[in-house]
């Protein structure tokens, strides 16, 4: 079979390299913030960027890996009681903060050992009955003292001027940290792994898809982020009470975000964070209304939106900012006419972007 | 090479699949040699597919063995089988309809294949120009027919480089011009030193391709040898045309 040189398997287009380039210019300019915006934009950023954290490793879970888990508030919880018991011991606060992420992932390593054993429904569930666990666990600990809670008092190290700007700072490089290792780690062959298992599991199996080790390494990384979320959002809130930290609601948000974003799309998660964000910033103070509003939104797009926003802007407009796949040029388009199911009348002629 | 060719690629011994109560194969002993390609046929519920199924590790077997390459691999995962030279395709066509027709091929050429980053898309582009798909290369396989569907199955299965294709009735539901390209491609893998274990109803396509033949009933080998002379074997004639011949 001879070569033929004008195929190429290409992977950056030159939307993309632009996307990329404008992403680190916004990112420059958000890492100037704090010369620039008073504590009270600060925190609402850093909160912003705790939000992109959940949303995008959820989606790396549920959208890519198809392990939709209503308990990732277990990582939450822990990434924030292990930052508390971190600095308690006398670690710097922030070096606690990340340490403590890094320390559940570890643990959430023998917990995906029996977790993955579980299917659908009940990997989903399986993972809120370990949430439930962890909580009354972290209850048990003296510090805590059950759900009366306790403080990250260490925090008054710093006054509040230099703690709102570390805090933002250090959500802002999780943020990006978590957003570069991501898209790398999609873009790799573990992300189109993942996606094969998703898809058809046994399939994957049959052409030599490493199916437990693919999804460890998801699951592991989805449960880094959710906990680095957690302490950072500590790290803000000041006070650690079990049952704020361990609620569902924190799934709910990030089930909330991907839906609206896209599930399975890189951009789709972090636009469905920005929007989350903004619909907060507007109605979080209409109290039970806001929640009203956020399942009604929710319910709205899952029947009328299935792909999310940014799932119908790709498909519509042929879109792909942050481009995970592989598109292939030099493939002649002319013999499309023995395929009549190719997606219905005024199908755009991008159909097969991933 | 003809050395090579004269050894067992694989060898099954003794081998038993229980479902429950269900006895589905019900002590297979078989063995090939890398240089052949190997029809199966059967009535339905005679344990083909559940076979082939024993063989990649899909399901373990209840008792038995198999060795692969001179391996004994009854207790090797599905994933490290193919990653050894044994892959199958499905008889429903089971696609990762979330991809990319060239993402699914890649996948199987990356992981099964082990090919590093350039070799694994050149394989993975030649397998699809093999099937007749790199037209199809950016199209979502959601949006694929029955007949690419099929196509993308033995594509992907080509893509891990494999040295025992097992081909699970790949022609059903085909028309007969489909079904004469599917053998001019399965002939060029033949030519590629691929051994060849295909189930298929259709009895005389496959055997434009088969150099033996093997008849299941209800979990058994009840014949097995020269085409020719198993389509007329009694046992083959009753179990499996019903008892008439053509």
């Amino acid at each position: 079979m001879s070569q033929d040189p004008t195929v190429r398997v290409e992977r950056w287009t030159l939307q993309s390299r632009i996307s990329i380039l404008a992403a680190a210019i916004i990112l420059a300019i958000l890492a100037t913030g704090p010369f620039f915006f008073g504590n009270n934009a600060i925190d609402k950023l850093t909160t912003l960027f705790i939000y992109v954290i959940l949303a995008v490793t959820w989606n790396a879970l549920a959208g890519y890996g198809g392990l939709v888990s209503v308990g990732q508030q277990a990582f939450f919880g822990l990434g924030a009681y292990a930052a508390v018991r971190l600095a308690d011991a006398g670690l710097n606060v922030y070096v606690s903060l990340v340490l403590a992420a890094v320390i559940i992932a570890a643990v959430s390593l023998p917990i995906s050992s029996f977790m993955l054993r579980l299917r659908g429904g009940e990997f989903a569930i399986g993972m809120w009955v370990v949430a439930e666990l962890c909580h009354l666990l972290v209850n048990l600990d003296s510090l805590v003292q059950g759900e009366t809670g306790t403080s990250l008092i260490a925090l008054n190290a710093y006054d509040a001027d230099t703690r709102h700007a570390l805090n933002y700072w250090v959500a802002l490089g999780s943020m990006t940290a978590i957003l570069v290792i991501l898209f790398v780690l999609l873009r790799s062959r573990i992300g189109s792994a993942i996606q094969a298992i998703r898809d058809n599991e046994e399939a994957a199996a049959s052409l030599g898809v490493r199916v437990m080790g693919t999804k460890r390494i998801i699951y592991v990384f989805a449960a880094f982020g959710a906990a680095l979320a957690g302490a950072l959002w500590l790290s803000t809130a000041i006070t650690f009470q079990p049952k704020t930290y361990f609620g569902v609601q924190w799934t709910a948000y990030m089930i909330f975000m991907v839906l609206v974003g896209g599930l399975g799309t890189f951009e789709g998660a972090i636009l469905g964070a920005l929007i989350f964000f903004l619909i907060e910033t507007w109605f979080g103070g209409s109290g039970v209304w806001y929640l009203i509003g956020l399942g009604a939104t929710a319910l709205v797009f899952s029947l009328f939106v299935p792909r999310g926003i940014w799932g119908w802007l790709e498909r519509r407009f042929g879109l792909g900012l942050l481009p995970l796949g592989y598109r292939i040029l030099g493939v002649p388009s002319a013999t499309r006419m023995q395929t009549p199911d190719d997606g219905g009348i005024g199908a755009a002629p991008s159909v097969g972007t991933p | 090479m003809s050395e090579a060719k004269g050894k067992p690629i694989i060898t099954v011994s003794g081998l038993h699949k229980r479902f429950r109560a269900l006895v589905v194969l019900d002590g297979i002993d078989f063995s090939m040699r890398a240089d052949e390609a190997v029809g199966i046929v059967g009535p339905n519920g005679a344990g083909k597919t559940t076979f082939l199924s024993v063989l990649v590790g899909a399901h373990p077997p209840t008792s038995g063995t198999i060795d692969l390459l001179g391996e004994d691999v009854t207790h090797v995962s599905a994933s490290e089988r193919c990653r050894r030279g044994i892959v199958r395709t499905h008889q429903i066509p089971r696609p990762f309809g979330g991809m990319t027709v060239f993402e699914n091929v890649f996948v199987a050429a990356a992981n099964g294949g082990g090919f590093p980053r350039d070799e694994g898309y050149e394989r993975a582009l030649d397998s699809l120009r093999l099937c007749g798909m790199f037209h199809l290369c950016n199209r979502r396989a959601e949006t694929l027919g029955l007949l690419d569907r099929k196509r993308l199955e033995l594509a992907r299965a080509l893509a891990t480089n494999p040295k025992l294709l097992l081909l699970d009735e790949i022609g059903g539901g085909l028309t007969d011009g489909e079904a004469n390209e599917l053998v001019a491609t399965i002939r060029e893998l033949r030519r590629r030193d691929i051994a060849i274990v295909w189930i298929e109803h259709i009895v005389h396509i496959l055997l434009e391709v088969a150099d033996r033949l093997v008849c299941m009933d209800q979990g058994r080998i009840i014949a097995d040898g020269d085409p020719a002379t198993v389509m007329k074997t009694p046992a083959v004639v009753e179990a499996y045309l019903g008892g008439s011949a053509e």
